[in-house]
């Protein structure tokens, strides 16, 4: 018939279930979860008796995997320690059914498959996989922790970092009001003082400028790298592409978006050969001061007189720039009279405005 | 004996000066500075720790930095605005945000000759996690909505349009209304693609006011105009909108 006799494995425990296996074939093998074990009892062995464990259970659950039999009249099971170690099973059982692991773990469906696995499998790696999935809920529970304690660290900083904002504000408005007293070296060290912590500069830049020792330097270094690219991009340059190739050049203690804006404000000042300036659509461009506007009107509008009509597009494909600062040039020659505009669903077109030009 | 009177009336004159100004409830500014110059020293000290306990939550929890922005935000404090600042030194949250600013950057640059400088966040958000790479770190949506709002300083246009599940970033400048992000709302709705009779009955407007948004959209470059569909009316599809199976080129 091949009734499974179950007499001659090991018995193991886990974490979260005691698994017994045959020893002559490791493929038998059947299990119990820990979470249904009420009560363990334990008979000692004498002569021509071995030592066994009565390990009393709840009901089974209704999803577990197939055993050894479907039904069953008793309520427990009985291990028989032909080789003894029952007492050490005794105890270590027991500290296990105080831990309660698995109650532990994030959800029981975690475990289910694992005894699931190695009844069916075989070769036991509930412990492992249990210990992994222990680890992962251990990190999570410590990564928690250090969240909230660094979250606690944080506010303490704010608040430290509050009444400085105040204090700033406080002195900003007394050296607005002239009731500061304060000098000139005086303001500077004020400013950059604003700027460690980041707040934002209520000080007119009209007054004091809007720059500080490290804007300074940061010019120099914008021009010095600079220089080249807008030789070779005719002589000027979006400052969202300076942007890039200023950080990609650093590589790291990255220049944020205002550190470059209130950089290139100071070129001019600090006579570095270019200069920042902004179209009238609010485009920023860094430009050398080589560059000059007339050349550029009357090139772009010698290019639209050639090809009868220009779009931005196009024009930037001719002379290689953006399409954006292709698009100011045609409005800088438009602007200074040299050229029409035609709005269709075609797109924006330029023509020569043969209104300014003497009649033949 | 001469030393010393002179250095005892000197502090007791500063102390005179100080108690009197305190009196009439102002200090000079001159001693607030030093006032804030040594709190700041203190302070530079703690972030220090700060930084030297909790450099990593920042970098790598998208949840603590989020909050962190929020925080800094309420005190009225930018720790974005410098790199030179003391968050940004410490904390390392400048360079994060700043590179970011820049992939986004070059991927509005690369893909704006096919949709005309408007980018879906979520478009976006893949090419960016592209570039970034497999070791690259994770960012979310909200790291990208910071890095964008920063790089508008730059000028050139940069700017979120419509509501947080389906934003769309703008990288040219020119002016997008509320019509246009209307349309632009309907059309991820429709697989980048309306028409005219379409727009008109979802959003309930005239034939004049439809006309008009969809021309601009189209003269702007961020939809392009077809009349080749069988009942000749006319399509207007966006690339900036089409849905995965018909994306953009890298």
């Amino acid at each position: 018939m091949g009734m499974k006799s179950y007499d001659d494995g090991s018995l193991i425990l886990t974490t979260h279930q005691i698994i017994w296996r045959d020893s002559s074939d490791f493929q038998i093998c059947i299990s119990v979860p820990l979470c249904l074990v009420v009560f363990c009892e334990k008979q000692s062995g004498g002569i021509g008796r071995s030592a066994k464990l009565s390990v009393h259970l709840q009901a089974a659950q209704a999803n577990r995997t197939p055993g050894p039999v479907s039904r069953s009249r008793y309520d427990y099971v009985r291990f028989s320690f032909k080789n003894g170690g029952e007492s050490e099973f005794h105890t270590k059982l027991q500290s296990a059914m105080q831990t309660k692991e698995w109650e532990k773990t994030s959800s029981q469906a975690t475990s289910s498959p694992v005894s699931k696995s190695s009844a069916k499998t075989g070769p036991i790696r509930a412990s492992g996989i249990v210990g992994i999935e222990r680890k992962i809920e251990e990190n999570r529970r410590v990564t928690d922790k250090n969240i909230s304690v660094a979250f606690q660290d944080l506010t303490k900083l704010m608040e430290k970092a509050k009444e400085m904002v105040s204090l700033s504000s406080n002195i900003a408005n007394k050296i607005k009001d002239k009731k500061g007293d304060i000098t000139d070296d005086e303001t500077v060290k004020f400013k950059s003082y604003l700027l460690s912590l980041g707040i934002p500069n209520p000080v007119t830049k009209e007054t004091h400028g809007s720059g500080t020792h490290y804007h300074m330097q940061l010019a120099h270094e914008i021009a010095s790298l600079l220089k080249q690219p807008l030789e070779e991009n005719a002589g000027i340059m979006l400052l969202s592409d300076a942007y890039c190739r200023i950080n990609r050049a650093r590589g790291m203690e990255l220049l944020s978006p205002e550190d470059l804006l209130n950089a290139c404000r100071m070129l001019d000042n600090l006579k570095l050969h270019m200069k920042l300036r902004e179209f009238e659509t609010g485009v920023l461009v860094l430009q050398l001061d080589s560059h000059s506007d007339e050349k550029v009107i009357s090139q772009t509008t010698e290019l639209v007189d050639d090809s009868k009509s220009l779009s931005a597009q196009e024009l930037a494909n001719l002379v290689s720039v953006s399409v954006l600062l292709a698009k100011e040039r045609l409005l800088l020659a438009e602007r200074a009279g040299k050229l029409c505009r035609d709005d269709s669903d075609e797109g924006l077109r330029f023509y020569p405005n043969l209104f300014a030009q003497p009649m033949r | 004996m001469r030393r010393r009177g002179v250095g005892a009336s000197a502090v007791t004159k500063k102390k005179l000066e100080s108690a009197r100004y305190k009196e009439r409830g102002t200090e000079l500014a001159a001693q607030q500075l030093e006032q804030l110059s040594s709190q700041l020293e203190t302070f530079h000290t703690n972030l220090e720790e700060f930084a030297a306990k909790h450099k990593n939550e920042i970098r790598k929890d998208p949840q603590f930095r989020h909050q962190f922005q929020q925080m800094c935000a309420s005190i009225g404090v930018d720790p974005l605005a410098s790199g030179k600042g003391f968050w940004s030194e410490m904390l390392g949250v400048g360079d994060f945000y700043y590179e970011l600013g820049v992939q986004a950057v070059e991927i509005c640059i690369a893909t704006r000759s096919q949709n005309g400088g408007i980018l879906t966040m979520d478009e976006l958000h893949k090419r960016l996690m592209k570039t970034r790479g497999r070791y690259g770190q994770d960012i979310t949506q909200e790291d990208i909505r910071t890095a964008i709002k920063k790089l508008k300083v730059l000028g050139t246009g940069f700017a979120l349009l419509g509501s947080a599940s389906k934003q769309i970033i703008q990288s040219v400048p020119g002016e997008l209304n509320m019509d246009h992000t209307a349309i632009l709302d309907l059309a991820q709705q429709t697989n980048g693609k309306v028409s005219a009779s379409q727009v008109q009955s979802a959003l309930l407007w005239s034939p004049e006011r439809t006309q008009q948004v969809l021309e601009h959209l189209t003269r702007e470059g961020m939809a392009w105009a077809d009349d080749q569909a069988k009942d000749k009316q006319r399509l207007y599809w966006f690339p900036a909108l089409f849905n995965s199976d018909r994306k953009l080129k890298s």
